[in-house]
């Protein structure tokens, strides 16, 4: 079984780390993944930027608007996520619009850069 | 991370939320200060015991409110104070209580904490002071290291800055849009200086400046959660990351400047080049330009470029004549010079400094461009004059000895000392 493991936190907070305080967890998470990719079970890794990095494209049958900031409701859940490698948040924002007409219920899509990725060595 | 240091990690994330408030509560800057170091003392003594509440900012509002509201009765009738549980012991009321503190007035709230220190009325100096020690919650000795002052000279400056803001009234109505537009600006300008303070002294005490920039990019973020679509706030932390990026490269192991153009950009900090890049595309997107995403998209420009020869100087020298559209100033000027002599060589760039020369004569960069460009011209007696009227007007060592190393170079081409060696 494959699972995702979503990380939570308060960005309030994490924007405050000192640089040391940075590194060090940093390098801690890194230990913890190391176990886990030697044992071949770690897929791919990826660090966000912060919200403020955010944009987010609403679709609801008949209009589609593009927002500034992250997905903010919470009456919808999160169902899913692709990586996508994109020269602009424009091109970026245009897959999401193409999800958006083949998936002909209401939704919204948060397109969030990257801050670290590391593909992982998990077979298909 | 220990007891304390998470404890101290969220009691700094949550004060400008939380001071926000309390301001609003007590229409006081020093009573809203007092009661939030009443409720942090409360917080370090109930946290480590109760674990963290789950709004660390509501329980600082609610215990300093409370704390706050007792000094006062304390004050004019001398009652007992309640017991410390009944103001600490939030537990069971917290969620009820988060709902109470109403989220409405949280954005207003933390934009009114931020404008009253960016009064147009103080002067930088005191904004900066001011934004440091009431918003970011630095300690009095941690400011007046930044600015190589006295902590006795740093409090007196502060309580000035303080009796001011007062005196200037402090605005509790809620903003309009026009105000809040006004108050934006004047937020993110301020936000700027703090920036500014800090990286014009990154060869100041160690590490003090880089805090202060690291600071003045977190303010940047917190206002950008509280504004997500507003362009200029985009562009203001753009601005930011990208400046701080070559924080690592900007000086040599000896503490000289090392120009851009000279700099190893292997140490410029890509992850902050990434953010900024992916917020300068956010701003684009609502095609309503200003002078901070100008600014920022030049800056992008350089952190795109591999090698300093894949500068796009043609770009950056148009986005210098928006700029110079947008902000009207000799500044600016100067800036695109630097552009224009490396499209179309050092006289352009020449003659259009010349005519700065009048409002810019105080100014160490107008005297250390010129002197760059005549030098580059072969007019070595003339560069050697600009060269030290620059260092006469140099604010730091490094900008001395930047000048320094100019004249020496220009010593060795033409075999003669320069003029500051024949002072000695």
């Amino acid at each position: 079984m494959l699972y995702a493991v979503l990380c939570y936190n308060d960005e309030s907070v994490t924007s405050a780390w000192s640089k040391e305080e940075e590194d060090r967890v940093m390098r801690d998470l890194t230990g913890v993944q190391r176990k886990y990719v030697e044992a071949g079970k770690l897929g791919p890794v990826a660090r966000l930027l912060p919200t403020t990095a955010a944009t987010t494209l609403r679709h609801a049958p008949g209009e589609t608007i593009v927002i500034d900031g992250p997905f903010a409701e919470t009456k919808e859940q999160l169902l899913g996520f692709y990586l996508i490698d994109c020269g602009s948040l424009d091109e970026a924002l245009d897959f999401a619009r193409d999800l958006s007409t083949a998936n002909p219920s209401s939704g919204s899509y948060e397109i969030r850069p990257l801050a670290l990725y590391k593909p992982g060595e998990l077979p298909s | 991370m220990t007891d304390t240091a998470w404890i101290d990690l969220a009691l700094v994330s949550a004060r400008p939320q939380a001071m926000g408030a309390l301001l609003r509560y007590f229409r006081n800057l020093d009573m809203a200060e007092e009661a939030f170091q009443e409720a942090c003392i409360r917080a370090l003594k109930a946290w480590p015991k109760s674990g963290p509440p789950r709004d660390p900012a509501a329980w600082l509002i609610f215990v300093g409110r409370n704390s706050g509201i007792d000094k006062v009765r304390r004050q004019a009738r001398e009652t007992v104070l309640p017991p410390e549980e009944l103001l600490s012991d939030l537990e069971d009321r917290e969620s009820e209580l988060a709902d109470r503190l109403d989220g409405s007035h949280y954005r207003d709230d933390i934009l009114r904490l931020l404008f009253v220190c960016s009064n147009p009325a103080l002067p930088a100096t005191q904004q900066i002071a001011l934004a440091l020690r009431v918003v970011s919650g630095l300690s009095v000795r941690q400011i007046a290291r930044a600015f190589l002052v006295s902590e006795a000279a740093m409090e007196q400056r502060i309580t000035r800055a303080k009796a001011r803001v007062a005196a200037a009234g402090i605005p509790f109505e809620t903003p309009d849009a026009a105000d809040r537009a006004e108050r934006l600006a004047a937020v993110a300008t301020m936000i700027y200086l703090v920036f500014n303070e800090g990286y014009s002294a990154m060869n100041g005490p160690e590490g003090v400046s880089a805090d202060l920039c690291d600071e003045a990019i977190r303010l940047a973020r917190l206002l950008l959660r509280l504004f997500p679509a507003e362009p200029e706030i985009m562009g203001l932390t753009a601005l930011l990351l990208l400046q701080h990026s070559r924080a690592r490269a900007r000086f040599d192991a000896h503490g000289a400047i090392v120009l851009l153009e000279d700099q190893d950009r292997r140490l410029w900090n890509r992850g902050m080049i990434t953010e900024a890049l992916a917020m300068i595309d956010k701003a684009m997107r609502h095609r309503r330009p200003g002078p901070y995403q100008v600014q920022a998209a030049i800056a992008a420009l350089h952190a795109r470029a591999e090698r300093p020869e894949l500068t796009d100087w043609e770009e950056i020298d148009l986005l210098y004549q928006t700029l110079e559209r947008l902000q009207p100033s000799p500044v600016v000027t100067l800036n695109r010079a630097v552009a224009v002599s490396k499209r179309e060589g050092p006289e352009a760039a020449l003659a259009l400094v010349e005519p700065l020369g009048e409002r810019l004569s105080g100014y160490f960069y107008y005297h250390g461009l010129r002197g760059g460009l005549l030098k580059q011209m072969g007019r070595a007696g003339e560069a050697r004059v600009a060269f030290d009227r620059a260092i006469a007007l140099a604010t730091n060592a490094a900008e001395a000895a930047y000048i320094r190393m100019q004249l020496d170079h220009l010593a060795a081409e033409t075999g003669r000392p320069h003029l500051a060696e024949e002072k000695q």
